[in-house]
């Protein structure tokens, strides 16, 4: 753990001598010149000497056998290279130890339309395309299967021939606390079913990837990825050579949002390409097979049963979800867990269970989108609650409000709660909004607001960084190693990946803090593997947390090092020293001091070279139970949002006008960037309330729908709403200075917000997304024939679940642990 | 990176010369002017035309003359965004302007012409993909295909009539210059368009489209509401155009509407023109018209948004875009 | 099927205020002749069909996409590409400044599109309403920001190009709303 002695733990860790000279402060990103000036080399803009060109042929087949494939005459076409094929790459991968269920080319069969079958690699990408064409595939066409009812219903033919049983991947059943006496003490009892269409990341920037295999037998990738050390694994793994070998760098990502976080085909293709050839070879993704890599948002439906109090108290909570995983297992089986895990951080839900399915369908494989796993049933959990709202005439912000979970406390599932500041985030919207004189209290004579305007509330929460890696080990999930020189520079080197969240400038800004240097000074070096210690990687909102607390970590050691050469030196205690503005003085008399440059000399001249190193492993999780490793974290975020609409009653056209968002963020490092965080999540999450949806047509071969920028729907400036953005600033002991994640939770509220504020405008609930024009006409029509005014699912499939997993939950006084299974003697 | 397939691609500077290397060019020649149109269906390898002739450097094809009193005459070739800012046209003809600006996006409109407007290719959710992605089809009736996937039964394409100027045109009364090796002749906006998304025009491929003559405005006003999903990029997938011709106690002595993006050709409801001509405007009138707009709208399942929600729209959009000509 | 092109095209324009000679296939795009031929690589790509507008440059101070212009159009054109977007001496344009300042490149990736645009306007316009600087930016896609950090930048860049040398930004727009 990166900690001080002494330090002050509510404010977070890094304790410094005086005011805060950068953290907290809006400076420039480090890298934002080279941004500005086009100067930031993204992966597709590297080029090295005699480079080869790779495409991909795909499957254009859903659900198929290979039953020969033909490569002859592309590799007769003049310019190519090499041409490969599945059994040139035989050993399988995939991000997660339990699911290594993916080829970098199919090897017997296909799983749906845009799995990759054969690569080549040509001089120019014309001839490399012209040879993919040339490639003849024989397939055997197998039923396909399209959606989760269909995988439930239909085992033969297995997509997969692992999982559950069937099309069925993961089952998973946890129950925590007496579910029976939770619902007895209900006065009111709700069951309400969603969905949440599919939809993807849909980064500006497709994935590419360059492959470079040395003279002496060392590779070389460098890759557009959010986790380049898990890549690392993948190569080592499927192209059997010594991952001491094999160097990646993650070149800066042009958007992730999860969905460079798997290792994809195209980069071990490439590198392969690149030892069969010996030279280097590029692969750039077209957009339509950036679709195909997708790994992006879960279709889910689920069906939420909930038991309140007349005050709105939840008194058990009982949570079905069924995942859409598409054709492979990424994340999925995490993904499963997650749609069950972090329901119970935001309100006290004291028993509670959950039940959740992945199935395998013949559709691009989903996985982590900014969320992952959590905005599905936190869309279904806060259009519940103001439903039971209305049903108990309870104002949505106070029902919220009133029956939080507390800081520092540990919820029915185990999950140990850090600061809390929810209560405070939505406290600001309401002011903000003039909730008070719009919301009209339920009733729909009076309304406060006219015809066709809505006003809707929703909250959430998300983890700053997975407690668990995602290979089992016990090291550090994030490494920092420092590096001073006589001149007074310094480096930080760090295995994060900055995908445009800002990631290098927090170690910039921490380290900068720490010395009391000037952050433009620090060399930032990054995703490197051969030059940086392991960051696990851009995913799960860890990267300030974790790299933030070992940067921390590093440069309190070197601070300790240079004070001690400096005190020397001066014969100032030690505890008088300050670092800030490039000196290092003695506070008491500030003219006593040396430059930085020169305590560095100092402190080389005495230890020898400086370098430190720092890092950070999260806190054990109370949870001991089998499926505790998913949902705990060093701490929570919390954010509040209210949207106001205008819902057109003819088209049925919904217009969100404008957001009030409140994001507790502990501590900003860089208030401008976490302002930039909240307002594109709060953009991604209008996308996802509105427009955006990953559709195939299940009767036309299971076709994507539109793998295009043009009918993918991603809202342009027209589309997007006036934000009015609150940072609540409640330092979390476990961040640095006390901060917490920003990338992913202001996502999370702004999907089911507008689904209450639609039902707000006119008066009818679309429980699911995204909520389109003709989905809120047609419920306009069935509210005006007395039909229910609702447009969503209607039920979910009978599915045979496991025996609950049984967990006592703290206030029962569990320990963690699963129950005893109690023989049943008749 | 998507890339275009290879071709010759010829720069004439004289109309005459322009339809000559058509002509030379044969059934591989192919015109472009701003080519948002076409290197798009090329790099999907939906057209591969051998030879390319741009017209945009044909002066002709990028002058603005006349105005209001005597007529309008636009060259094919002159950009969107120019035809959005030309004085005279916001001036004499502001439906024009207005109804380009809803094309596309400001960028795509500096690019594209009005002349490549009026020719767009008909679109369909089956046509307009990659070559890969129509190969797991097995390909559509417009290319390459013997199904047309929308309407698996018919023998005819579906693909939609996709541009926002052609309804506007067709009801204001423009005729189009055709000119090729053969001679020239005018030919009625009404008249260019075919009910069939593979032979949408009828107009000849050796045809250049030279320039669009607006009639004068005398006594009619016109309008054009567009439905789509996004208020920039997307092609519309229902289009509203109307004119109508009042007289001085503001009867309707005249009236056309005409629908686009819903078939492959621009669809005129006769039904609603006589719903509107001999009343005066009023809401029993304009209901009428959109209801009969509404009877004659089938679009089907191949643009974005369900087909049975964009037919529903016909009546709210014919009825706003009468309620906006009653106000001018 | 692949053909060998014969030969390359040859041409000469305006690149970035230069007088720029290149040789390239013929049928490429100038995007493709940008990064492939002159090793400009400044000018992204989001989807090669017109469909995001990462790609846009100006061609005679307008913008264009520049996937979807041959090569063979910019002949004794005037180019403008990112790279030529600071002033004389390295200096970044107003414009390239308040982006960084104000946090609106977050990925990057987007950011010399909107930039280039966001030029073209402010030649047009200089004092454009929010509602305009939507109208004029809502045919590039950015992912990352949902666009408010970038109006605030044009806006800023605008008044500082207007000679507000002293305009800053809102405190609400760095710090949030108390």
């Amino acid at each position: 753990m990166a900690t001080n002695k002494g330090n002050d733990k509510k404010n977070g860790n890094g304790q410094i001598n005086g005011p805060l000279k950068v953290v907290g402060k809006p400076f420039r990103k480090v890298d934002a010149r080279a941004k500005c000036t086009g100067q930031t080399k993204f992966a597709d803009d590297i080029v090295l000497p005699r480079m080869l060109f790779c495409k991909i042929l795909r499957s254009h087949e859903p659900h198929a056998r290979i039953l020969r494939i033909d490569a002859s005459k592309a590799l007769q076409l003049p310019g190519v290279l090499a041409v490969i094929t599945g059994p040139d790459l035989p050993i399988p991968y995939g991000i997660l130890p339990v699911s290594q269920d993916e080829h970098a080319l199919c090897i017997d069969k296909v799983r749906f339309i845009g799995d990759p079958v054969a690569a080549v690699a040509a001089i120019d990408e014309d001839v490399a395309f012209d040879a993919m064409n040339l490639i003849e595939v024989e397939y055997e066409k197998l039923n396909t299967i399209s959606s989760i009812e269909e995988a439930v219903m239909i085992e033969e033919p297995r997509i997969h021939d692992y999982g559950e049983s069937g099309n069925i991947h993961k089952k998973v059943s946890l129950e925590f606390g007496d579910m029976d006496q939770g619902f007895a003490e209900a006065d009111l009892i709700r069951e309400d079913t969603f969905f949440y269409e599919g939809n993807t990341h849909l980064p500006m920037e497709q994935h590419a990837a360059v492959a470079h295999f040395d003279p002496d037998a060392k590779l070389t990738l460098w890759s557009s990825t959010q986790t380049p050390h898990y890549v690392h694994r993948a190569l080592a793994k499927t192209l059997e050579l010594p991952a001491s070998h094999i160097r990646v760098i993650a070149t800066p990502n042009g958007g992730g949002f999860g969905g460079k976080s798997d290792p994809f085909n195209h980069e071990i293709v490439v590198s392969k390409l690149a030892m069969m050839t010996g030279r280097p070879v590029k692969v750039t993704l077209t957009r339509e097979e950036v679709f195909y890599c997708h790994r992006g948002r879960h279709p889910v439906l689920m069906h939420v049963r909930t038991g309140v109090k007349k005050d709105g108290s939840i008194t058990a909570m009982d949570f079905q979800s069924f995942l859409d995983g598409g054709a492979y297992g990424s994340y999925g089986v995490a993904s499963t867990f997650y749609a069950g895990a972090l329901q119970t951080v935001t309100y006290e839900i004291p028993r509670y269970k959950y039940r959740g399915l992945r199935c395998f369908t013949n559709k691009p494989p989903c996985g982590p989108k900014r969320g992952h796993g959590t905005p599905q049933p936190r869309f279904g959990l806060e259009i519940q609650l103001d439903k039971i709202a209305e049903q108990l005439k309870l104002d949505p912000a106070e029902i919220r409000r009133q029956h939080l979970v507390k800081p520092y406390s540990l919820t029915a599932n185990y999950l140990r709660i850090g600061s809390m500041g929810l209560g405070k985030c939505i406290e600001k919207v309401v002011e903000g909004s003039g909730w008070k004189n719009k919301f009209s209290g339920w009733d729909r004579e009076q309304r406060k607001l006219p015809a066709g305007k809505g006003i809707g509330i929703a909250c959430s929460s998300y983890i700053c960084g997975a407690g668990l890696p995602i290979y089992w080990n016990n090291m550090p999930h994030s490494g920092v190693q420092l590096r001073l020189d006589r001149q007074g520079g310094v480096c930080v080197q760090c295995g994060s990946t900055d995908i445009g969240q800002g990631s290098d400038s927090i170690l910039a800004y921490i380290v900068a803090e720490v010395l009391g240097i000037d952050p433009f000074d620090i060399r930032v070096v990054t995703a490197d593997t051969d030059l940086t210690p392991v960051d696990l990687g851009s995913y799960s909102s860890r990267v300030t947390l974790m790299t933030g607390n070992a940067a921390l970590q590093a440069a309190e050691r070197a601070r300790e090092l240079l004070t001690m050469a400096v005190a020397e030196k001066l014969s100032v205690p030690i505890e008088n020293l300050s670092f800030a503005e490039r000196r290092v003085f003695d506070v008491e008399n500030p003219e006593t001091g040396v430059t930085f440059a020169e305590a560095v000399v100092l402190a080389e001249s005495k230890f020898g070279t400086i370098g430190t190193v720092g890092s950070y492993t999260p806190p054990r999780s109370p949870g001991r139970y089998k499926g505790a490793g998913v949902g705990p974290s060093p701490a929570y975020s919390y954010s509040a949002a209210i949207a106001e609409v205008d819902v057109d009653a003819e088209t049925g056209f919904v217009t969100v006008e404008r957001m009030w968002i409140a994001h507790d963020i502990g501590r900003s490092i860089n208030p401008m960037l976490v302002m930039g965080q909240v307002e594109g999540g709060v953009y991604m999450g209008l996308g996802e309330a509105l427009m955006e949806e990953m559709t195939y047509r299940a009767n036309r071969n299971v076709v994507h729908k539109f793998p295009s920028m043009l009918e993918y729907k991603s809202p342009t400036t027209i589309e997007m709403c006036d934000v009015k953005t609150y940072l609540i600033e409640d330092a979390d002991p476990n961040g640095p200075f006390g901060a917490k994640e920003v990338g992913q939770g202001p996502l999370l509220p702004v999907m089911p917000a507008v689904a209450n504020a639609v039902y707000d405008a006119v008066g009818v609930r679309i429980d699911e997304v995204p909520i389109t024009p003709e989905k809120v006409l047609t419920a306009l029509r069935d509210k005006a024939k007395g039909k229910e005014a609702r447009f969503g699912p209607k039920s979910i499939p009978v599915v045979q679940w496991p025996t609950p997993l049984k967990v006592q939950t703290p206030g029962e006084g569990g320990d963690g642990r699963e129950m005893p299974h109690v023989a049943i003697h008749s | 990176m998507m890339r275009l397939p290879k071709f010759n691609y010829l720069v004439p500077r004289e109309i005459k010369d322009a339809v000559r290397m058509l002509a030379d060019a044969g059934p591989e020649g192919q015109f472009v002017a701003g080519g948002t149109d076409l290197y798009p269906n090329m790099k999907r390898r939906q057209q591969t035309p051998r030879t390319v002739i741009s017209v945009t450097r044909l002066r002709e094809l990028n002058q603005i003359t006349g105005d209001g009193e005597k007529g309008l005459v636009i060259g094919a070739s002159v950009s969107l965004t120019d035809i959005c800012e030309h004085p005279l046209i916001n001036l004499d003809y502001p439906f024009v302007a207005r109804a380009a600006r809803t094309i596309s996006t400001p960028i795509l409109r500096n690019m594209g012409t009005i002349g490549g407007n009026l020719l767009l290719d008909t679109r369909c959710n089956y046509y307009d993909q990659n070559y890969e992605w129509r190969k797991g089809i097995n390909f559509c009736l417009k290319k390459d295909g013997d199904v047309c996937w929308v309407a698996p039964g018919s023998s005819k394409c579906w693909a939609v009539q996709s541009s926002d100027l052609v309804p506007l045109m067709v009801v204001v009364g423009a005729r189009v210059r055709l000119v090729s090796t053969l001679g020239e002749r005018m030919v009625d906006a009404a008249g260019l368009y075919n009910n069939d998304g593979i032979e949408y025009l009828h107009k000849r491929p050796d045809e250049l489209l030279v320039d669009i003559h607006l009639p004068p405005v005398k006594g009619w006003r016109a309008t054009y509401k567009k439905l789509r999903r996004r208020g920039a990029f997307d092609f519309p997938v229902l289009g509203v155009a109307a004119r109508l011709d009042l007289d001085h106690d503001g009867t309707v002595t005249d009236a056309k509407l005409v629908l686009g993006g819903i078939g492959p050709a621009p669809v005129e409801v006769k039904d609603a023109q006589a719903a509107l001509i001999g009343q005066t405007l009023n809401d029993e009138s304009m209901r009428a018209a959109g209801e009969a707009c509404y009877l004659k709208a089938r679009p089907l399942d191949n643009t974005d948004f369900v087909m049975n929600w964009r037919k529903q729209m016909a009546r709210p959009y014919v009825l706003r875009a009468l309620e906006e000509l009653q106000k001018q | 099927m692949s053909q060998k092109s014969k030969q390359k095209a040859h041409l000469e324009f305006a690149l970035n205020g230069e007088r720029t000679e290149v040789a390239f296939a013929p049928h490429k795009t100038l995007l493709e002749v940008l990064r492939e031929d002159l090793g400009l690589m400044g000018t992204k790509h989001g989807c090669e069909l017109g469909e995001c507008g990462t790609c846009a440059v100006l061609v005679d101070g307008r913008s264009v996409l520049s996937c979807l212009v041959l090569g063979l159009d910019i002949e004794d054109r005037e180019v403008t590409t990112i790279e030529g977007m600071a002033l004389e001496g390295g200096k970044l344009h107003p414009l390239q400044e308040t982006f960084a300042d104000l946090g609106a490149a977050q990925c990057g990736y987007c950011t010399p599109g909107f930039l280039l645009v966001s030029q073209e306007l402010l030649k047009a316009n200089s004092q454009p309403t929010r509602e305009e600087i939507k109208e004029a930016l809502s045919g590039n896609l950015c992912r990352c920001t949902g666009y408010l950090k970038i109006y605030e930048a044009v806006e800023l860049a605008a008044a500082r190009m207007r000679g507000e040398v002293e305009a800053e930004p809102a405190r609400e727009s760095v710090y949030g709303y108390e």
